[in-house]
């Protein structure tokens, strides 16, 4: 018995490394800068190890009236600490009669995730993005968090979860100064669309299921989540165009790239 | 040494309630009044920071006169009792029958225990899905809950107010109308002359509209409360 516990500790019961736990994972997140807001998305995928857990867990949260948060990582844990945030913001703007400013409410989520730093050592991390309005300058703002609570404003654009990688990329091809509501929403969506192409553990717009991707915008007139009908359409034109490029590269055996 | 005068019980409790009474009685007057989408609340308040008038849940409003520091508490009170209901439970968990029943026994203990009673009367208030599932209770100094229908007037003149309503209001009334009756009543005169005019400026108008998601609070200040006083 001694002899293990200074040998081999994981062989005693009770003392595995808990990042042995299989929870469900939730995966990318992005979001972007347009004129007077930003835009939220997330894929609705969830996964445990190779297997998909969900194929429509939703991510993308009001946080409050002007700001939304999304959230890649351990999905349990993820979904509670946004309860806590959003009650926590409800119950400032109650009790004190105002909102938070951005600034505040971006850092209290750095705080809550900070809290979590034990977890997420043991393999539950938990990393957020968060996005909003802000009231005094008038601008859409993007702030992303480190597992250590560490909290750092973003410019444009920025994507975090498993298929971020690829929707970056995406991302810096596709977002340009001065997009409107309607363009950044078909950004997003290409750019998740992009990210699912290339990782598995990013779902795709579902088609047979009528399952799309969950799309935000936070503007002046508050959070604002994009209808099943519109993200159908904007889906539908990105396929539309990418089968038309396809079949330009189609060559004369029928094998396409 | 000096004996303390022997004061019957009877005696004691009816100088805390003359007390409190006379407290209350100093306010200006708040409104209650129910109408076909929701329940209204308005007072006169010259003050655009402390509110008289406050949300507490989702569909859950509140409404006090008396002493602002001790009506304040049992707000804050009231906000924590049921962000920590929802929080635990879930956001449909969370009634005006329990926080009337936290807030009588808050009451009703610091009346008897306390060396002096608390000088405010609440309304908690609930929007229902329908009008027929409104709620609308009532807190007196000591902790006694009354459940009131249609409308309510708590503060100085909160008889004589209660009078002209009971004349005046009916089931069903719209918005405008509601709050068009809401002034003149507080307006009133007290030998029943004309009615004072009070400025939107001057009123603080809170309502809980069923027809809204989620958190149905919502203040009418400013050209809104204006537009709404001059629809009727």
């Amino acid at each position: 018995m001694e002899f293990l516990s200074s040998h081999a500790p994981q062989l005693l019961p009770g003392n595995r490394p808990a990042s042995d736990v299989h929870a469900p994972h939730g995966t990318t997140i992005l979001a972007l800068a347009f004129e007077g807001g930003i835009v939220m998305a997330g894929d609705r995928r969830a996964t445990m190890g190779s297997m998909i857990a969900s194929r429509e867990i939703e991510k993308v949260f009001p946080a409050d009236e002007y700001s939304a948060v999304g959230i890649a990582g351990t999905a349990g844990l993820a979904v509670e600490l946004v309860r806590l945030f959003q009650l926590e913001l409800e119950h400032y703007e109650k009790i004190e009669g105002s909102l938070l400013s951005l600034d505040g409410k971006a850092n209290r989520l750095a705080t809550m995730i900070r809290g979590n730093l034990g977890m997420a050592m043991q393999g539950l991390a938990v990393v957020p993005l968060f996005g909003g309005f802000d009231l005094d300058r008038r601008i859409g703002r993007i702030f992303s968090y480190d597992v250590t609570g560490g909290r750092y404003e973003e410019h444009d654009h920025h994507a975090v979860g498993s298929g971020s990688v690829f929707a970056r990329g995406s991302l810096k091809k596709l977002w340009r100064p001065g997009l409107d509501a309607d363009a950044a929403v078909k950004v997003a969506v290409e750019a998740l669309v992009d990210a699912s192409d290339d990782d598995s553990a990013t779902g795709g717009p579902d088609h047979t299921r009528g399952i799309w991707p969950v799309v935000a915008t936070v503007t002046e007139s508050g959070y604002l989540r994009v209808s099943d009908t519109d993200l159908a359409a904007v889906a539908e034109t990105i396929e539309q165009e990418r089968r038309r490029g396809h079949a330009g590269h189609r060559d004369s055996n029928g094998g396409a790239r | 040494m000096s004996m303390p005068f022997y004061v019957s019980p009877e005696q004691l409790m009816k100088d805390r309630a003359d007390y409190a009474r006379k407290g209350i009685a100093r306010g200006r007057s708040v409104v209650v009044l129910q109408y076909d989408d929701g329940i209204a609340f308005a007072t006169e308040n010259a003050s655009r920071a402390l509110h008289k008038i406050s949300e507490i849940y989702d569909r859950i409003g509140f409404a006090a006169v008396g002493k602002y520091n001790e009506f304040e508490n049992l707000r804050v009170a009231g906000v924590r009792y049921a962000d920590l209901r929802g929080y635990s439970y879930d956001r449909e968990d969370v009634t005006a029958r329990g926080l009337a029943n936290a807030y009588a026994q808050t009451l009703g203990t610091s009346f008897t225990t306390e060396s002096k009673p608390l000088e405010v009367e609440i309304v908690v208030a609930e929007v229902g899905r329908a009008a027929a599932g409104d709620q609308i209770y009532r807190l007196a100094y000591d902790g006694s809950v009354t459940d009131e229908h249609g409308y309510v007037v708590m503060g100085g003149q909160a008889d004589r107010l209660g009078g002209l309503l009971a004349e005046q209001w009916r089931a069903g009334l719209t918005l405008p109308e509601v709050l068009a009756l809401a002034v003149r009543t507080l307006g009133a005169a007290e030998d029943g002359g004309e009615p004072r005019a009070i400025p939107a400026a001057q009123l603080e108008v809170a309502v809980l509209d069923r027809t809204r998601p989620r958190r149905t609070f919502r203040r009418l200040a400013g050209a809104l409360l204006e537009d709404l006083l001059d629809a009727d």
